[in-house]
């Protein structure tokens, strides 16, 4: 029998990798996520702790998935501290993926951002012209660098990396690089995840080109289902609508970019 | 002659008979825009309570084997004040506000704080299962409910609704005093508590343990109860508990309601369901000849 989307399915975490001081990669066994596509998310319950929802990462074994988590609040924290051997549930997969165009690619991701970035790498066509740029804090606060690398060996490509401080790769925002980058080059696509002023920068830079950009947004989700409506945006619900919108659907939302909703449900300025 | 889908719950007038239950999706404007344009006749808000509200952690809703949803969101809610600022420029859209609070004078404080915001009506939540000392807990005390009725109906000339459920005082007691107390309208039911336990790691799934089931399995119910008031009562009823499609509305109808609310049903289908919903009723209505909704509600009473 098909397994109900909405039902929690208990997986063991099999391996624990350790990707920065805070940030760690937990891979299971369940084949239903290894195939999920770019931009979906699965909800993932920490027994006793919480459940949050995650961005689900590809897992270079077949039949696997991970999750990457960065320990943040209590339910990311509480994710984090999962052992090899222990159980989380998992429900899903949630939401809708990215129109993948073909020929000159950028994508662009921050932090935990980079997770659909990566699963979306291994969806680009060998002809296409793929540029990656991962922004981090500092030096140590980098990953995925590597692993960019070698899903896009048999790709014409370049991995950038920019760092805030200079600690490693350009010194820099990210978000300047974006910029520098749409200028020259008229991409067919760009893709972005990550801290939501990043994305909203992104946006920017690509659409007021007339470059077709798309963003996966994150928000605070407690069903993701779209009945609780904790993680709208505008008139817009990332567990229903998105996660990934349009730049011409996001260039018309009054809160992109600027608000987010608190536990609550009170706008908070980003 | 096209059947017109305009319906009165006593003094509350709708476009349309179907309507956003209170604690789905009701947090944003836009949001209750968008409802409105996909065919809701009126949304009702989440629960408010005069203080913000953060509810419980995750996990707060559970996907039962069988249909329906187990949640214990927690009633979390910006609370009124912010919230009747950011519905102040509302003009198009019927918005029903959904209040929960303990004891009469928070019911009094919040209603001022809408005395600048277009409210269609107020709907008490008596009825929460899973947040102490409120919803249910207040709907179970008939004391409590007489004078919460009374002061709320003192406080504002808007038209008030009473959401009950099934607590530990009889739904049909919780009626009769809200109707004594001048109550203009019902809506049963809410939420059914229940719970779910994890087997692989031997505990309860919510956050809370406990929550409300709705959805598909408690339709039955609900529809019992509706029949149930309206055969007793002569007071316009809302149904509400597990409709996901025209035949649930009409069913609900012909039990003896002028209006129903929709929930679960937008996570298994999403907005457009009220649409849907709206065209299947508008059908049986050509087939079954009836130009208004209100020649249809508690026929199923007369057989």
């Amino acid at each position: 029998m098909q397994r109900n989307h909405n039902h929690t399915t208990i997986v063991t975490v099999e391996k624990v990798i350790d990707e920065t001081p805070t940030v760690r990669t937990l891979v299971f066994s369940d084949k239903v996520m290894s195939n999920v596509l770019p931009g979906q998310f699965a909800m993932v319950w920490i027994p006793g702790i919480n459940e949050l929802p995650m961005s689900v990462m590809i897992s270079d074994e077949s039949g696997k998935a991970a999750f990457t988590v960065r320990k943040h609040g209590a339910a990311s924290t509480g994710l984090f501290n999962v052992k090899v051997g222990e159980q989380i549930g998992i429900r899903g997969p949630y939401g809708n993926s990215f129109d993948l165009r073909e020929g000159r690619l950028l994508l662009v991701g921050g932090g935990t951002g980079l997770v659909p970035m990566m699963r979306l790498l291994t969806h680009v066509k060998p002809t296409d012209d793929v540029t990656v740029l991962i922004g981090a804090k500092s030096k140590d606060e980098v990953f995925f660098e590597d692993l960019a690398n070698r899903l896009l060996e048999n790709n014409p490509h370049k991995v950038i990396v920019s760092t805030d401080d200079g600690s490693y790769g350009e010194k820099g925002f990210v978000t300047d690089l974006v910029e520098k980058h749409v200028e020259q080059t008229k991409f067919d696509g760009v893709y972005v995840c990550g801290p939501e002023i990043m994305m909203y920068k992104t946006v920017q830079s690509a659409h007021s080109r007339g470059i077709f950009v798309q963003a996966s947004l994150e928000r605070m989700m407690k069903c993701g289902v779209g009945i609780c409506g904790s993680c709208c945006v505008g008139e817009d619900l990332v567990c229903k609508d998105g996660t990934v919108f349009d730049g011409q659907h996001l260039s018309q939302n009054k809160e992109f970019g600027k608000f987010h909703r608190n536990k609550a449900g009170i706008l908070e300025n980003y | 002659m096209e059947p017109n889908l305009a319906t009165s719950i006593g003094p509350i007038q709708l476009d349309k008979p179907v309507m956003l239950a209170s604690g789905i999706l009701g947090i944003s404007l836009d949001v209750f825009n968008r409802l409105y344009r996909s065919g809701a006749g009126a949304v009702v808000t989440k629960s408010l309570s005069t203080e913000p509200w953060e509810g419980y952690p995750n996990p707060t809703i559970f996907s039962v084997k069988g249909g329906g949803w187990i949640n214990a969101v927690g009633l979390s809610n910006p609370g009124a004040e912010n919230f009747a600022k950011m519905i102040e420029p509302n003009k198009d859209v019927p918005i029903v506000v959904s209040l929960v609070g303990s004891i009469p004078e928070d019911f009094e404080k919040m209603i001022k704080q809408f005395e600048n915001c277009k409210v269609t009506a107020y709907e008490l939540n008596l009825s929460c299962p899973h947040v102490a000392k409120v919803g249910l807990e207040v709907g179970d005390d008939p004391e409590l409910v007489k004078k919460i009725v009374s002061t709320v109906k003192n406080s504002t000339n808007v038209p008030v609704i009473a959401k009950v459920g099934l607590g530990t005082t009889h739904y049909l007691n919780t009626v009769s005093t809200a109707i004594e107390s001048g109550i203009d309208a019902i809506t049963a039911i809410n939420t059914v508590r229940s719970m779910a336990i994890d087997v692989e790691t031997q505990r309860p799934i919510l956050s809370n343990k406990f929550g409300g089931l709705s959805g598909t399995p408690i339709k039955p119910i609900a529809l019992r109860c509706v029949y149930e008031i309206s055969s007793k009562y002569d007071i316009p009823i809302i149904g509400c508990g597990g409709i996901s499609d025209w035949e649930d509305a009409v069913e609900f109808f012909l039990a003896g309601a002028s209006a129903v609310q929709l929930g679960s049903a937008i996570g298994d289908n999403w907005i457009d369901v009220f649409n849907e919903i709206n065209t299947g009723i508008s059908q049986y209505m050509e087939k079954k000849n009836y130009s208004k909704i209100e020649e249809m509600v508690g026929i199923a009473k007369k057989s």
